[in-house]
């Protein structure tokens, strides 16, 4: 009886997990997302020079790397999130000011904000309604990155505009793929944390958001 | 070379640097992939390439 009441239990106790940490970490991506665009808003209004976005970039990465992976399971966790994903907005801040300086910028930074989000919620709902499998994604995406990481470094003293375009664009299709690798480990992982599973979707939003304003910047008409 | 460059390139590095033992981790611990697998991974991302065409056409 034990066994049998057992073997009941588990899967159903396993689902209830499962759903608490896509509630979680939808949860808290929708505020981190918010916070992040009053920040960028913030950054825009008092016009922040072009420096900092890499020095947020910078404090964002740091604390990604070495507080993050400390703090992850205690409620810290939250406020690291945050610092996090604000830093990462208020950078956002001279990237959209060059972009709405432009004849169609409104448009362009619309349509790229539009575009994540029906990217996002297209690959998320995907993964959720079919529950595949994507763990054997996961060497080829940080090797991809990687490739693409050694390819924009070497752009910056390269300067090609169609070699940059082509980065941004393996970047969408990278992120596309980190969307449904996390959106996967949420379902079949036991011991996912929900606020690293919200800093790695965040981070590929974020990706995609940056890669798409840069295509839609470079081939405008005007 | 102004500063942006330098800073880029500087955050870039330093990027790689800590990817890279990830990276070369998950390529050896990443299950396989069974038949059919990459097939369901590659139709969505072909379909958000074909969306972000649709972009460009717009804008």
């Amino acid at each position: 009886m034990n066994r049998l009441d057992y073997s009941v239990a588990r899967p159903a106790a396993e689902a209830l997990q499962v759903n608490k940490v896509i509630r979680n970490t939808y949860t808290l991506l929708s505020a981190t997302l918010f916070f992040s665009a009053l920040m960028a808003a913030v950054s825009v209004m008092f016009s922040m020079p072009p420096m900092t976005y890499l020095l947020s970039l910078g404090g964002a990465m740091l604390l990604m790397w070495f507080v993050l992976p400390k703090t992850a399971n205690s409620a810290s966790g939250l406020g690291v999130v945050f610092a996090i994903t604000g830093l990462m907005g208020f950078g956002l801040g001279p990237i959209l000011e060059m972009y709405l300086s432009l004849p169609n910028g409104t448009q362009i930074v619309g349509t790229a904000f539009g575009g994540t989000g029906v990217i996002f919620l297209g690959l998320s709902g995907y993964a959720l309604t079919t529950r595949k499998d994507f763990s054997f994604m996961g060497g080829f995406l940080f090797a991809g990155m990687l490739v693409v990481l050694i390819g924009a470094l070497a752009n910056i003293f390269l300067q090609m505009p169609a070699f940059s375009l082509a980065i941004s664009a393996v970047v969408i299709m990278l992120m596309s793929g980190f969307i449904l690798y996390d959106t996967s480990r949420m379902i079949h992982e036991r011991d996912s944390n929900y606020v690293l599973m919200t800093v790695s979707l965040y981070l590929s939003i974020f990706n995609i958001f940056i890669s798409l304003l840069q295509i839609l910047g470079l081939t405008s008409d005007d | 070379m102004d500063w942006m460059k330098i800073g880029s390139a500087v955050l870039i590095l330093a990027m790689i640097i800590f990817l890279f033992p990830r990276a070369k981790q998950m390529l050896q611990d990443s299950p396989e992939a069974k038949p059919g697998d990459w097939q369901g991974a590659i139709l969505p991302i072909l379909a958000v390439v074909g969306f972000v065409l649709l972009l460009i056409v717009m804008v």
